[in-house]
């Protein structure tokens, strides 16, 4: 969250998506804007588009002509051409245009389908139970800082091979890489390129050259692309995504659906008594409380439904807006934890869904699964200390519990 | 005798491993090693597997699978 902008007066004209506002709350506006205007523009960041509806938030994921993901995350300096350049980017494959993006793609897609994924569930099952284990004898503590957010970091961690005990630099890195959208994008890059985080990832490389072991590095060492072995940038650099694609989505994930349940009692009660919800209630989750929006910037001028867009422009792209829209979601501000029809966008949509999407719904999956077993019964015991994180990824940072008996 | 049946399909060129399919209906789709969704043996399905089919078609974001209903 930042603060530092000016307020917004009107979101069809001069929306942010780093406004108080919109941190608290963001369901009201993106409603508003879909039904009143579509496609907003704002002046904020250099020039920002924001498609709100499910057709039109669809029309820009799958429309990589005119439209690059060589930078996804909006914020003051755009990075040129030069900086980055396309379409292999930054931090390939979500930084990759096709089609390049494809090859990158390709070599992780192994890693992370299904099958492979399910076999790590006890690793994560334990994890949770250790983290739950933790909290044992207290009625009131906070369920963001204790449980969600270390789950996906020891889970990526452990994925790596790398000692669990490093978790706490990786989530450290990825909150001033998110959060801070008004720090210069170079700064916050170095954050990750020139300090400690480099030469601890080339000491991890080194230990897994030396020694290679059936984990997530060494699958790194081995891959290839069109016949190559990664140059150990590439290696580095894909870490690096690993952790700044999938730490942060997920505690938001995993902390939006406990805030859910202990926020509606009757939800949480059903879950408890009726194991057969769990897949539809997953899903419906995923889909209204979708933690990530992406960023695009538009390649050359061309006219989008009327609308001058400008050689890198942004456009926001807010997956949660599309999983709110009445025309493909019936009753679509509802949450209802029997949705039978439920095709969301909270993984994106096109060549880009989300590389973790298995491994992400499995850890979301167990991470609640573990705590309704250990706490069926628990409230929010403070609803106005409930925080929500600002930016492109929503969640809370803050949730404090009750567990009752 | 005929019999209501179901020819299920997915497209590969719009699937993009979002993998709902196959949770919802492991009896009628798989995935490969890359995570994308192809049907079990020839597609055709009866009774309850074309109802699992359809749910999952309702599901997949992509609009990747097709569920037609025929006589067989
Ligand atoms: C609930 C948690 C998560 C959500 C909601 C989420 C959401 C997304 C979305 C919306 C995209 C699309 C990006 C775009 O269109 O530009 C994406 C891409 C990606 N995600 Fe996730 N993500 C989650 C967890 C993870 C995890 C756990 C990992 C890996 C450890 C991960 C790795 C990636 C990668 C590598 C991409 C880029 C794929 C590509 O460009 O081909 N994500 N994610
Ligand atoms: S749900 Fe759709 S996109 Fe996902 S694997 Fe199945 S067919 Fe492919």
């Amino acid at each position: 969250m930042t603060g530092r902008q000016a307020p917004v007066g009107d979101w069809t004209t001069d929306f942010d998506h780093t406004d108080p506002t919109w941190v608290r709350d963001p369901y009201p506006i993106w409603a508003e804007l879909r039904a009143q205007c579509p496609v907003a523009h704002s002046e904020r960041y250099g020039g920002t588009w924001l498609p709100t509806t499910h057709e039109l938030v669809s029309e820009v994921a799958y429309d990589t002509e005119h439209f690059t993901s060589r930078a996804v995350v909006v914020d003051n300096l755009r990075p040129t051409e030069l900086d980055l350049p396309a379409p292999i980017g930054l931090a390939p494959p979500i930084t990759s245009d096709p089609p390049f993006h494809a090859m990158a793609r390709r070599m992780l897609l192994p890693a992370f389908a299904p099958k492979k994924i399910s076999s790590l569930e006890p690793m994560v099952r334990k994890l949770c139970g250790e983290l739950l284990d933790a909290t044992a004898g207290r009625s009131v503590f906070d369920a963001a800082v204790e449980y969600t957010q270390h789950i996906p970091v020891g889970v990526i961690v452990g994925m790596l091979g790398f000692p669990l005990e490093d978790a706490d630099i990786f989530r450290r890195f990825i909150t001033q890489v998110l959060e801070k959208v008004d720090l210069p994008s170079e700064e916050r890059l170095d954050m990750f390129m020139q300090g400690e985080i480099e030469a601890y990832l080339n000491d991890q490389i080194e230990a897994h050259r030396a020694q290679p072991r059936d984990d997530l590095t060494s699958f790194l060492l081995e891959a290839e692309i069109d016949g190559n072995k990664l140059a150990i940038e590439h290696v580095r650099g894909t870490m690096i995504l690993l952790m700044v694609a999938g730490i942060d989505t997920t505690w938001s994930a995993i902390g939006a659906a406990l805030w859910h349940l202990g926020s509606h009692p009757d939800d949480r009660r059903r879950l408890a008594s009726d194991a057969s919800l769990w897949p539809t209630a997953i899903e419906e989750f995923l889909r209204a409380y979708a933690p990530v929006t992406m960023g695009r910037l538009v390649i050359e001028d061309f006219d989008f439904h009327g609308h001058r867009m400008r050689k890198d422009d942004w456009v926001l792209l807010p997956f949660p807006s599309a999983n709110r829209d009445e025309t493909v979601f019936r009753d679509a501000d509802k949450i209802l934890i029997d949705r039978q029809e439920n095709r969301h966008a909270a993984f994106g949509l096109g060549i880009h869904r989300c590389l973790g999407s298995n491994l992400a719904r499995m850890e979301l999956t167990v991470a609640l699964k573990e705590w309704m077993a250990r706490y069926p019964d628990f409230e929010l015991s403070d609803p106005e200390a409930v925080s929500w994180s600002g930016g492109q990824v929503r969640g809370p940072r803050n949730l404090p519990v009750r567990v009752l008996n | 005798m005929t019999a209501v049946k179901f020819k299920v399909t997915v497209d590969p060129d719009r699937c993009q491993g979002h993998n709902r399919c196959f949770a919802i209906a492991p009896e009628v789709f798989d995935v490969d090693d890359l995570g994308n969704a192809f049907v079990v043996g020839d597609g055709t399905v009866d009774g309850a597997l074309g109802a699992k089919a359809q749910n999952a078609a309702a599901n997949c974001p992509e609009y990747a699978i097709t569920v037609t209903e025929f006589q067989g």
